[in-house]
């Protein structure tokens, strides 16, 4: 039985309060207005005083519209007829396609049992230099990137989504520009990726409460997949604005703020998305890789700084490089050493980001106007190469080629003994002139 | 006896009114009933004929009118011989097991045995009928692994008591009755191998609380010889996001030198639990040849676990140190991160539209900070012999600016602040605790006055590293130039500490004094050197032939020929022994 009340008795930014009996914390309700059909969520019962966040937003709603209970908190369809279609923040496709609405599944699900992961082991390849040399993805990380409006982390994104071997991609959008949205489409669809990806697409003109739903619906979905033993890598983007809405819902329910506004739990609803990510024992398993600007480029700021210590690692993408200070996979040692990856794999990496801090440090004294040594010289022009062969991001080659590439670069620059690398890999692969 | 109920009022998030007329206790645990499952809870404050309870579990589905039973009960642990080696959560279920039954998510609802009562364990009675004993005492012990279970008079037996049976030595389940004792008033009492205790009630059932003094060797320099740790002492580690807080303690876990370990994982990755969870099993123990597992005890309520049982869990773990104390052992409780469970507070509080205080923290935060720690300590037993709790929590301060709440809190109480640097983690160097920021009020194995000696010559070398980004090396004498360098060589033969190499990663009391003192030597001599290359190059040299020493086992032919070799530079290019 749908209970359907017609008497709101409060409206307060997007939550509306209604009298109800035998409603369900969490229960999802439809919302008739003069604007059409909006979803609702419970957030709080009190006696019989029942409190929505309306996910179209409170706009246009009148006291006496009516708001029927569906008996069941959110849900979305589960099925590999999702594979290439294109869902909003409520779960209704916003593609030409037909409406899914068999299977549905329960979304924020139990969290996995600790004593059931494995240690991921398992290299996700991206073809890009600064990823798989030295801070290399694993499957089942949660990785961010840190970054401020105007570099190109949809971009970066949207090129690890094509090139990653995975199975399957999810792309959460939150708040995402039209454009954006319509060029990781592109993107996608070009690459011929389309047809195993999945899009929960909240965009900036979209309703806030509605970017809320967004994690939750791709993470139901790609737990599910990966139960079956996919390999899903979920893109959500960007997580600051997820933050934000979940700010504003605080504020209207006049919660104290913790900090800056946010809300005192943005930790742990952070963490409960981001910790859906995990590699089933025999099955499949799901890597997050998300977005998170920094206002005012702040990484102390509540939202950057919240991610950080629930992530394993963050990308820094700072004038359009992935800075290597700052840049951090807290998992690249499962699978860089000489058991998991090439034997040079590790001393290239410390090896040439040692050299790159001290070029860092050689360009500001050069600054400052001290004068450069002979080392200093062998440097400036180290960091150069490093830069444009290395670093630049439309460097595209594989992981066994960046190394090589690596040993390239340092034999133009120095000599061996002047590399601090160990004898017996200089022997195997000192490039021979 | 007929337990209370009541029905649910109002939801919020993880918090539930409840109306109620029966007679109900702060902190009494209750329980909503829901079909089959049974959600925990604990009741948080009390109103006219309402109680406010902190749901253990997500409240998705809940309806206002849902029945809630209270269980009489405070929020308790089961403690008996089988604690060893567990993996709980955050509400003693033993993760494992629930594991096997449900499989890979975590089912609402469900509580499973914290012990297996199946087992039996070898039980030799150390008392005979007559004795009398007060609570604390032994009756008994059971072989746990490679300790001495005490089985002792529950913590809760207040007076004396006079032994009137006491069981044979032989094979008991946890369950079965091992002891009766006689109180002053002549009521007979039966006592098992097992009873609970609540959690947030700290265990007395000793003589005397001392000043701790004997360090823990943690075989971490850095600590040992310059911030140390004293059994039944605290100390806290604050630092940002990344630069090496749990590392740090996973070290700690391993290297200690104590006889138990409690990892508390407080609302922090699930990812690295796992790491625990498979690989101590695999490592041995060299203190004991046993696995790491046999001394260990994991709680574990990760980040994505319920809030409220987060803020459980640190009681949880403190408890089962406190008991493992009262057998005479060295405990080391391993808390990361302190701040998830600040922060569980907070959202409690909030909740309860309670007055915030600073960033929203409620006003009670420092104090119950302050008893968390006070948990700790040196105690002498009722029955003779010490045992002692060490308690170290990490801290996650926002933004990594120690000037908040939590770390403010944790400092005003703690013995010793490790605090970590984000530079010093930038620059890898490990393990990241600041040299010049942190303290400990605790003795060092290592005389105060060479300690000062050294922490006073890094002091000197940071000045001229600052001054010297702003005059350039050629700005800088000779002689500051050589404070500087020496700086770098503590810092980087000494200070940093590489985690992954077998030997480098514990180095024992015996080895710290002795490469100390080698260190110190080189701190104290005037070096011949012409010009700045030259030092450098000098110095180069050294720090190589430090760090490989490091590398080397104390007990091979090796170390002592590094040593005389390291001891050949030293004298060559001292300008005392060319009589300048
Ligand atoms: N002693 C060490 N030796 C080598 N690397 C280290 C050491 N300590 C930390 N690291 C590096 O720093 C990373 C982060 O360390 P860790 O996970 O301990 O940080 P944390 O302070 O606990 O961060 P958070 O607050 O986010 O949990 C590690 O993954 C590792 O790469
Ligand atoms: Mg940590």
């Amino acid at each position: 039985m749908r209970k359907v009340y017609n008497k709101i008795s409060q409206i307060s930014g997007n939550v509306i309060t209604v009298n109800a009996t035998g409603i369900q914390n969490e229960e999802l309700a439809e919302i008739t207005s003069q604007r059409g059909k909006s979803l609702a969520q419970v957030i709080k019962l009190d006696h019989e005083e029942v409190s929505l966040q309306v996910f179209a937003g409170s706009r246009g709603i009148s006291i006496n519209d009516e708001v029927r209970f569906l008996g069941h908190p959110m849900q979305v369809t589960f099925s590999d007829d999702m594979l290439g279609r294109i869902f909003d923040g409520a779960g209704i496709p916003r593609d030409k396609g037909p409406t899914l609405n068999e299977n549905m599944i329960e979304v924020a699900g139990p969290s996995v049992n600790p004593s059931k992961r494995i240690i991921p082991d398992r290299m996700i390849r991206t073809n890009i230099p600064m990823i798989d040399i030295f801070n290399s993805l694993v499957v089942s990380q949660k990785l961010p990137i840190f970054s401020i409006s105007g570099e190109p982390y949809n971009e970066l994104l949207a090129r690890i989504a094509l090139q990653a071997e995975v199975d399957m991609i999810i792309l959460g959008g939150i708040g995402l520009k039209y454009d954006e949205y319509m060029n990781f489409k592109m993107v996608l669809e070009e690459g011929g990726a389309l047809s195993r990806s999945i899009f929960f697409m909240h965009t900036a003109s979209d309703p806030i409460v509605e970017a809320l739903m967004v994690p939750d619906l791709s993470l139901a979905v790609a737990e599910k997949f990966a139960l079956k033993g996919r390999d899903v890598l979920v893109l959500l983007t960007d997580m600051t604005n997820f933050a934000d809405a979940l700010k504003e819902i605080a504020i209207t329910m006049e919660q104290v703020p913790s900090n800056r506004g946010y809300p005192g739990d943005l930790y742990s609803q952070l963490a409960a998305r981001y910790e859906k990510a995990v590699d089933f024992d025999e099955a499949g398993s799901i890597t997050i890789l998300a977005v998170t600007t920094m206002p005012g480029d702040d990484v102390t700021h509540p939202v950057p700084d919240n991610t950080g210590y629930i992530t394993e690692g963050q990308f820094y993408l700072h004038h359009g490089y992935i800075d290597p200070f700052g840049s951090l996979s807290r998992l690249k040692q499962n699978v860089n050493s000489p058991k998991m990856s090439r034997k040079d794999h590790r001393a290239i990496m410390d090896g040439m980001i040692q050299l790159y801090a001290q070029f860092i440090e050689t360009e500001e004294k050069r600054a400052m106007g001290f004068r450069m040594s002979d080392w200093d010289k062998k440097l400036l022009k180290y960091g150069g190469l490093f830069r444009s062969k290395m670093m630049d991001l439309s460097v595209n080659i594989s992981l066994e080629n960046a190394l090589d590439l690596g040993w390239e670069i340092l034999a133009e620059c120095f000599t061996p003994e002047e590399t601090r690398l160990r004898t017996e890999l200089i022997k195997e692969f000192w490039p021979k002139k | 006896m007929n337990l209370t109920t009541g029905t649910i009022t109002g939801i919020n998030g993880n918090m539930i009114t409840v109306e109620t007329d029966g007679t109900i206790m702060q902190n009494e645990v209750a329980y909503i009933i829901k079909g089959k499952e049974r959600l925990k809870s604990e009741i948080v404050r009390i109103g006219q004929g309402t109680a406010f309870l902190q749901v253990f579990e997500s409240t998705k589905g809940l309806l206002i009118g849902d029945k809630v039973e209270f269980s009489g009960d405070m929020l308790s642990v089961q403690l008996g011989p089988g604690l060893l080696k567990q993996i709980y959560d955050g509400l003693q279920n033993p993760l494992p097991d629930l594991a096997k039954e449900f499989g890979f998510f975590l089912p609402r609802g469900v509580e499973l045995k914290p012990l297996d009562e199946e087992k039996k364990w070898e039980f030799t009675p150390t008392v005979k009928v007559g004795d009398t004993l007060i609570r604390g005492m032994k009756l008994g012990q059971v072989p746990e692994g490679i300790f001495d279970h005490f089985v002792m008079l529950p913590f809760n037996f207040h007076g004396e008591f006079t032994v009137t049976e006491i069981a044979d030595k032989g094979e008991y389940k946890i369950t079965d009755t091992i002891a009766k004792l006689k109180d002053e008033k002549g009521t007979v009492h039966e006592v098992t191998m097992t009873f609970s205790w609540p959690v947030k009630i700290p265990i007395e059932a000793y003589r005397e609380k001392h000043v701790p003094t004997d360090p823990l060797i943690t075989q971490t320099r850095i600590i040992d010889t310059f911030y140390p740790v004293a059994n039944g002492g605290t100390f806290c580690i604050p630092g940002p996001f990344g630069a090496g807080k749990t590392v740090l303690q996973h070290i700690l876990s391993r290297y200690a030198q104590v006889d138990i370990v409690i990892v508390a994982a407080c609302g922090e990755r699930a990812g690295e639990v796992v790491e625990l969870l498979r690989e101590f099993p695999e490592l041995e123990d060299p203190r004991t040849g046993k696995t790491l597992m046999e001394r260990t005890i994991i709680i574990c309520n990760t980040s994505s676990m319920p809030v409220a049982a987060r803020e459980a869990s640190v009681y949880t773990a403190v408890t089962l140190g406190e008991y493992y104390r009262q057998m005479g052992l060295n405990v080391l409780l391993l808390a990361d991160s302190t701040s998830r469970w600040a922060q569980a507070m907070r959202e409690l509080s909030g909740r309860l539209e309670e007055i915030p205080g600073e960033e929203a923290f409620p006003a009670y935060l420092e104090s119950r900070i302050a008893e968390f720690y006070e948990r700790a300590g040196l105690v002498e037993l009722n029955n003779d012999g010490f045992g002692t709790l060490t308690i170290g929590g990490t801290v996650s301060p926002a933004g990594g600016n120690f000037e908040e709440p939590v770390t403010q809190a944790t400092l005003k109480v703690v013995g010793a602040f490790l605090g970590l640097s984000r530079d010093r983690a930038n620059a890898r160097r490990f393990p990241s605790i600041d040299p010049l920021e942190s303290w400990s009020k605790y003795k060092s194995f290592i005389k105060k006055r060479l300690v000062d000696d050294a922490r006073d010559l890094l002091r000197r070398g940071n000045d001229v590293n600052q001054m010297m980004m702003v005059v350039g090396e050629e700005g800088t004498s000779n002689e500051d130039f050589q404070f500087y360098l020496k700086s770098e060589f503590l810092d980087s033969v000494y200070l940093q500490q590489n985690a992954f190499d077998e030997v480098d990663s514990g180095s024992g009391e015996e080895r710290q004094k002795f490469v100390f003192n080698y260190v110190k030597k080189v701190l104290d001599t005037t070096f011949h050197l012409e010009n700045k290359d030259k030092a450098r190059e000098f110095f180069n040299h050294l720090r190589q032939q430090f760090i490989d020493w490091n590398y080397i086992p104390m007990d091979s032919p090796e170390f002592k020929s590094q040593e005389e070799s390291i001891s050949k530079i030293i004298t060559e290019y001292s300008e005392d022994e060319k009589g300048l």
